[in-house]
C-alpha cells in the first residue's frame, strides 16, 4: 500500500460533500419525520417544523448539486465518476469479495487508491449510481411536490402526486441505505477515523 | 272467419291496448318530472324575466326576476328534492297570481318536518344533524336567520360522498356552501352585523393555503367529529378550529373520520393499505401509509444494519 499522502479531496469538493451531508441527514430525519408522523412520538420533528425544514432543504441541498455538475464539468473530479461498461461486473464482483472475504485475510486491496481513481470499481459504481440518477429523481419528484399544480393529476388511473411521491419515498430510502453503508465503509480504512479526517483535510 | 272468433280477438286487442295504454299512462305520470309538473311555476321563476299581463291597464309588462326567486330548473331536476312538487312544500295558493303578499310571512319548512322521525330516512340520521345543529356556533350567533336552507338550498342540493362520488367533486361542492356567504359579502351581511371577511387573510397561516383549499372542505377542521354523522354539522367557533397539521397528517388521520369516511366504511374489510383511501384519490403525507411497503423497508433496512453488525464483529475478530 502507497505510503504517500495523496491530495485527493480539494476544497470546494470538501465544502459540497459536509453540505450535502448535513443537508441529506436533516432531509432523512425531517423526510421520516413527516412520512410517519405522531405527535406522540418525541423521536419525531414536529410536522409543521419538518414540513420547513424539508423544504429548506431540498432547495439548498439542489442548488449544492448544481455546484457539484458544475464542478464535475469543469475539474477533473468529473472522470471519478465515469466507467467503462466492460469488464465492470467483474471489477465490482473482485472488489465485493475483498470487502467479504479478502480483508480479513489482510489481502492488499485489488484496486488501490491513486489520484486516478479515488473510488474502487464497488464505490465508483454506486456513487455515480447515487449522484447522477439517484439525485436527479429524488430533486425532480421533490421540486414537482413542492410545486404540485405541475405534477399531471392522473396517470393510468392513479393520482399523479400519489406515483410522485411514492418515487421521491422509494429513492429516498434507498439514498439513506447508501448514507448508512457510506459511513460504515468509510470506516474501512488505515484507522476508523482516516477516511472522515481525509474529508476535512483533503489529504488521503 | 267465424264472427265469434272475430268478436274474440277483437276483445283480446281491446283488452291488450286498454292494459297496456293504461300502465303506460301511470307510469308516465309517475315518471313526470318536477319541471314538468311545476311547468306553471318555472314558466316564471325559471327565467331572469317573466311577463304578466295587467289586466287594469291592458298591458303585458316584463320584468326581471328577483334573483333570490330564480330557480335553476336543471339543478332543480337533479336536486335530491327534483321530483316534487313546488306546492308540495310552498303554499298552494302560489298557484294563483298575483301572489298574496301574507304567504311570504309563512315560515319554511326545516328538513326535519318532512324527514324527522322516517324510518325510511333513518339512515340520513336527520334527527342527530338537528341536534348537532342547535350545537353549531352558526344557529346560536343566529337562531332566527339560520336554518337548514341557509347551506343547504332545497332547490339544488344534493348528496355527494354519501353516494360514493369523487372527492375533488365533493369537496368543490361542500365548499361552495360555504363560500356562498363566507365569500359573499352580500349574504353574509343577512346573517351576520361584522362586515369584513377574508378568508384569504384569515387562513394565511396554512401552508399552502391553495392547496389546502382545493383539496380539503373547510368542514374538516371547522366542526367537531361526529361518529354516528357521515358530515358533522356542529361548526365551531373560528377559536376552536383545528390547526394542528397532524390531525390530518397521521395514521389517524381526521379526514378518514370526515372527508375520507363514506369510503374508509366501504372499505373496511379490505387490508393491505393504511387509510388506502386516501391513497385511491390523492396524497396526504403522513396519512399515506402502505403496510406492504412499511414492512419491506423495514426488512431492507434490518439486513443492511445487520451485514453492516456482522461485518463490523468479523473486523473486530480477525483485527488480530
Amino acid at each position: 500500500m502507497a505510503s504517500e499522502k495523496l491530495y485527493l479531496y480539494p476544497i470546494w469538493i470538501r465544502i459540497w460533500h459536509w453540505v450535502n451531508a448535513i443537508l441529506f441527514i436533516t432531509l432523512l430525519v425531517t423526510g421520516v419525520s413527516m412520512q410517519y408522523s405522531n405527535p406522540e412520538n418525541p423521536l419525531l420533528i414536529s410536522f409543521e417544523r419538518s414540513v420547513e425544514l424539508h423544504n429548506l432543504c431540498g432547495i439548498l441541498i439542489s442548488l449544492n448539486y448544481l455546484l457539484f455538475i458544475i464542478g464535475n464539468l469543469f475539474t477533473s473530479n468529473g472522470k471519478q465518476y465515469k466507467m467503462k461498461t466492460k469488464g465492470l461486473l467483474t471489477r465490482i464482483f473482485n472488489q465485493s469479495v475483498y470487502y467479504l472475504f479478502g480483508m480479513f485475510k489482510k489481502q492488499d486491496a485489488p484496486y488501490p487508491i491513486s489520484a486516478e481513481n479515488k473510488f474502487n470499481p464497488m464505490q465508483r459504481f454506486i456513487y455515480s449510481t447515487a449522484m447522477y440518477v439517484g439525485f436527479p429523481i429524488i430533486i425532480a419528484s421533490g421540486a414537482a411536490m413542492l410545486f404540485p399544480e405541475i405534477i399531471v393529476p392522473q396517470v393510468f388511473g392513479f393520482s399523479g402526486l400519489l406515483l410522485t411521491a411514492i418515487v421521491h419515498v422509494i429513492i429516498g430510502f434507498i439514498l439513506s441505505l447508501f448514507l448508512f453503508i457510506h459511513l460504515y465503509v468509510c470506516t474501512i480504512g488505515s484507522s476508523i477515523s482516516s477516511n472522515f479526517k481525509s474529508m476535512i483535510t483533503g489529504w488521503h | 272467419m267465424n264472427p265469434s272468433n272475430f268478436k274474440h280477438i277483437i276483445l283480446i286487442v281491446s283488452f291488450l291496448c286498454n292494459v297496456s295504454f293504461g300502465f303506460g299512462q301511470e307510469t308516465n305520470e309517475k315518471n313526470q318530472s318536477g319541471s314538468d309538473k311545476n311547468q306553471k311555476c318555472l314558466k316564471c321563476h325559471g327565467n331572469h324575466t317573466f311577463k304578466y299581463m295587467n289586466e287594469d291597464f291592458g298591458l303585458e309588462i316584463k320584468e326581471a326576476m328577483c334573483s333570490n326567486r330564480f330557480i335553476d330548473t336543471i339543478a332543480f331536476a337533479q336536486s335530491n328534492h327534483g321530483m316534487f312538487k313546488c306546492t308540495d312544500c310552498h303554499s298552494p295558493e302560489y298557484e294563483s297570481f298575483p301572489h298574496a303578499g301574507n304567504l311570504r310571512m309563512g315560515l319554511m319548512y326545516a328538513c326535519n318536518d318532512c324527514h324527522g322521525g322516517d324510518p325510511e330516512y333513518a339512515k340520513f340520521h336527520f334527527d342527530e344533524i338537528e341536534e348537532a345543529f342547535y350545537e353549531s356556533m352558526h344557529y346560536n350567533r343566529a337562531p332566527d336567520a339560520f336554518n337548514c336552507w341557509s347551506c343547504h338550498n332545497p332547490h339544488s342540493y344534493k348528496t355527494q360522498a354519501s353516494k360514493g362520488g369523487k372527492i375533488s367533486e365533493t369537496v368543490t361542492y361542500d365548499n361552495n356552501i360555504c363560500l356562498k356567504c363566507h365569500a359573499d359579502i352580500s349574504q353574509f351581511e343577512l346573517l351576520t352585523e361584522r362586515e369584513n371577511i377574508n378568508i384569504l387573510k384569515t387562513h394565511n397561516w396554512l401552508p399552502n393555503q391553495e392547496l389546502h383549499f382545493k383539496n380539503v372542505r373547510c368542514i374538516e377542521c371547522h366542526t367537531q367529529l361526529n361518529d354516528s354523522l357521515l358530515i358533522s354539522h356542529v361548526v365551531m367557533p373560528k377559536e376552536n378550529a383545528i390547526r394542528e397539521c397532524t390531525k390530518c397528517h397521521s395514521e389517524n388521520s381526521r379526514l378518514m373520520a370526515s372527508l375520507y369516511k363514506y369510503k374508509s366504511m366501504e372499505s373496511r374489510k379490505s387490508n393491505g393499505f393504511i387509510n388506502a383511501v386516501i391513497i385511491n384519490e390523492s396524497y396526504v403525507i403522513g396519512a399515506n401509509r402502505n403496510k406492504y411497503l412499511n414492512i419491506l423497508s423495514v426488512i431492507i433496512f434490518g439486513l443492511v444494519l445487520s451485514g453492516i453488525f456482522i461485518h463490523t464483529l468479523f473486523r473486530i475478530f480477525k483485527r488480530k
